[in-house]
C-alpha cells in the first residue's frame, strides 16, 4: 500500500506543473453533479486511464467489475456495479462528476471522492495511520481524471 | 446471505469461477475436535434494530482450508499460544508471589464464562473494562506485577487462553445500564466517516459482508472469533489491532489500541455478535 502511495505522489508532483488545471476546490458542478468542463483542457489518454482503474490511488476495481479489464486485473470487487457499458449510460460530464466527487450524484455513496482535498474526517498521510500534516493531496491529479474518463467513454 | 450467495455465484460463474475460487463456503458449519459446536450463525441481536437479520462469525467468510484448520486443535496454529497463556496462568509473578491460578484455580472452570461477556463494566473502577484491561487490573492490584503491553505478546496469550476456555459460550455483552454510554460513543464512531476514503465500519462490513472488495472477502467484521491467529502475518492478532488497520485502509488518522474510542468501539462491536459463540483463538487470512 505504502509503495502504492508513494507512487501516486510522485505522479502527482510531476503533473503538478501542468499549467491551467481547475484546483480540487475550484471545480464547478452542474445541477446534478455533473462537470462539464475538462479539468485539465488537454484530451485523456484513455490507455493511461485503464492503467489508473487498477493502480495506486485510483484501484477502482476494488470495487467495480469490469469485463474489459478481467484478463489483466482478474481479481475485482463487488462493491459497486459492473463499469460495463458505462459510456453509454452516462455522459463525459456525468462521468467526471462521479469520479470527481461521486456524493454530489449517489448521496450516502461508498465511492470516494478523488478529487477533493477538504472535508475530511481525521485525515490521515496515506495508509500511515498518522494524522496529515499540511493540506491533502487528491487522490487522483487532474490529468488521471480526464485519463479515467477517456477509458470510462471506451466503455460502449 | 442468500443474495450474497447468488451474487457471488454468479459472478463466480460469469468469471469461470477464477476470481472467486477462494471464497468460502459460506454453509458449513463449525464443530471443533469433532465435538465442540459453534455457533457461528445467529439472528441479529435486538438492539441492531434491524440494521442485520442474521449475524455470522468471520470464520463462515474465509476459504475451505483456513475453515478447516479451526476445526482441529492440533492444525490451529493459534494453540501454540494458547499453551504459553496457560503456562503464564500458573505462574506466580510480581510482589506478591501470586499466579492467576492462585486466586481464580482453574481457569477451564472460573474461566468458561468470562470471555463471552466483555467489555464490561466494572463497578469499583467506574469504568468499561475490555478483557485485557481487566488482565492488567488483577496483575497490577492484586499481583503487585507490571501491566502487560495491550495487544502484543503475553497479553494476547493471556487473552486467547482465557478466550479457548470458553469457546462454545453464547457471547452475551450487557449493552445497557452503565455501559451504555460507551456502547453508545462506540455505535457512533461505528458508522462516523474517516480518512480520504471518507469510510466508515459500516460502509464494508454492515453494508458490503459477503462482497469481495478486490480480493477480500468481506465479513461483517465481527470480534467473537479474537484473538485471531492470521496467516498473513504468523501470529496472534488482537482486536483492537485490527481496528486500527481497518481505520488505517481509510486513509485515516487512527486510534491507539487501549485509547477511550477503541475501548467504547470494542464493546460495541463485541454486542453486536451477541448470540454468536465465543471462538477465539479463531484462524483468519
Ligand atoms: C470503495 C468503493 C468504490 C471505489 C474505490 C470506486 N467506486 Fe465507483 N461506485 C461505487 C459504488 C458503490 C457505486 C454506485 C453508486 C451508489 O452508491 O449508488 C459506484 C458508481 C460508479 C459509477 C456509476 C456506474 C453506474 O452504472 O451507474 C461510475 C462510472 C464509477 N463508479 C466509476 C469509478 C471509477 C472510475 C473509480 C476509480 C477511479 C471508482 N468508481 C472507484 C464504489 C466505488
Ligand atoms: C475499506 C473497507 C473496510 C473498512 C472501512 C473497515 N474494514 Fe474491517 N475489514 C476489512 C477487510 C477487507 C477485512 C478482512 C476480511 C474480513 O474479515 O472481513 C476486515 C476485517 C475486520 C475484522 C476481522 C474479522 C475476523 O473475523 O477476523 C474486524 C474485527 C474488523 N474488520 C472491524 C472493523 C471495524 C470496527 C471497522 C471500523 C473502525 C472496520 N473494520 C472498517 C475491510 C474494512
Amino acid at each position: 500500500m505504502k509503495r502504492i502511495i508513494q507512487l501516486a505522489a510522485g505522479i502527482a508532483l510531476s503533473a503538478g506543473a501542468a499549467a491551467a488545471e481547475v484546483a480540487p476546490g475550484d471545480v464547478v458542478f452542474g445541477e446534478y453533479g455533473e462537470v462539464v468542463e475538462s479539468l485539465t483542457g488537454v484530451a485523456g489518454d484513455p490507455e493511461a486511464g485503464r492503467a489508473v482503474m487498477n493502480k495506486g490511488s485510483g484501484n477502482c476495481v476494488a470495487c467495480h467489475q469490469v469485463t474489459e479489464l478481467e484478463e489483466v486485473y482478474p481479481f475485482h470487487g463487488e462493491v459497486g456495479p459492473s463499469l460495463d457499458y458505462v459510456g453509454e449510460r452516462w455522459t463525459e460530464a456525468d462521468l467526471r462528476g462521479i469520479v470527481v466527487n461521486a456524493k454530489n450524484v449517489f448521496p450516502d455513496t461508498m465511492m470516494p471522492a478523488f478529487y477533493k482535498v477538504d472535508g475530511f474526517n481525521r485525515l490521515g498521510d496515506g495508509f500511515t495511520g498518522k494524522a496529515k500534516e499540511g493540506p491533502a493531496t487528491p487522490l487522483l491529479t487532474a490529468q488521471q481524471i480526464e485519463d479515467v474518463i477517456a477509458y470510462l467513454m471506451t466503455l460502449q | 446471505m442468500k443474495k450474497a450467495l447468488l451474487k457471488s455465484a454468479i459472478c463466480a460463474a460469469a468469471l469461470g469461477g477464477f476470481a472467486h475460487a477462494a471464497a468460502a463456503d459460506e454453509s458449513a458449519s463449525l464443530v471443533i475436535n469433532g465435538e465442540l459446536e459453534i455457533v457461528t450463525e445467529a439472528p441479529a441481536p435486538a438492539h441492531l434494530d434491524g440494521a442485520l437479520r442474521t449475524v455470522y462469525s468471520g470464520w463462515v467468510f474465509r476459504s475451505d482450508e483456513t475453515q478447516v484448520m479451526q476445526m482441529d486443535d492440533f492444525d490451529n496454529p493459534g494453540m501454540i499460544f494458547v499453551e504459553s497463556g496457560m503456562a503464564d496462568w500458573n505462574t506466580a509473578e510480581g510482589t506478591e508471589g501470586k499466579s492467576c491460578a492462585d486466586c481464580h484455580g482453574d481457569a477451564e472452570e472460573s474461566m468458561r464464562e468470562v470471555r463471552a461477556v466483555y467489555p464490561k463494566w466494572n463497578d469499583e473502577a467506574e469504568e468499561v473494562r475490555t478483557l485485557q484491561m481487566q488482565i492488567n487490573a488483577c496483575r497490577t492490584e492484586q499481583m503487585g506485577a507490571e501491566a502487560l503491553k495491550t495487544d502484543a505478546g503475553s497479553m494476547l496469550n493471556m487473552e486467547a487462553y482465557i478466550s479457548s476456555v470458553g469457546r462454545g459460550t453464547i457471547v452475551n455483552v450487557a449493552v445497557d445500564g452503565p455501559a451504555q454510554a460507551a456502547w453508545e460513543q462506540g455505535r457512533d464512531l461505528y458508522y462516523t466517516r474517516t480518512g480520504q476514503l471518507d469510510l466508515s465500519c459500516a460502509n464494508c462490513h454492515e453494508q458490503n459482508y459477503g462482497n469481495m472488495i478486490r480480493a477480500d472477502h468481506l465479513s461483517q467484521g465481527q470480534i467473537n472469533g479474537f484473538p485471531t491467529y492470521r496467516l498473513k502475518n504468523a501470529k496472534l492478532n488482537g482486536v483492537q489491532g485490527r481496528f486500527k488497520g481497518c481505520v488505517r485502509d481509510t486513509m485515516a488518522e487512527t486510534y491507539s489500541p487501549g485509547s477511550p474510542e477503541f475501548v467504547a468501539l470494542e464493546l460495541y462491536v463485541a454486542s453486536r455478535g451477541n448470540g454468536l459463540s465465543v471462538e477465539g483463538p479463531s484462524v483468519r487470512n
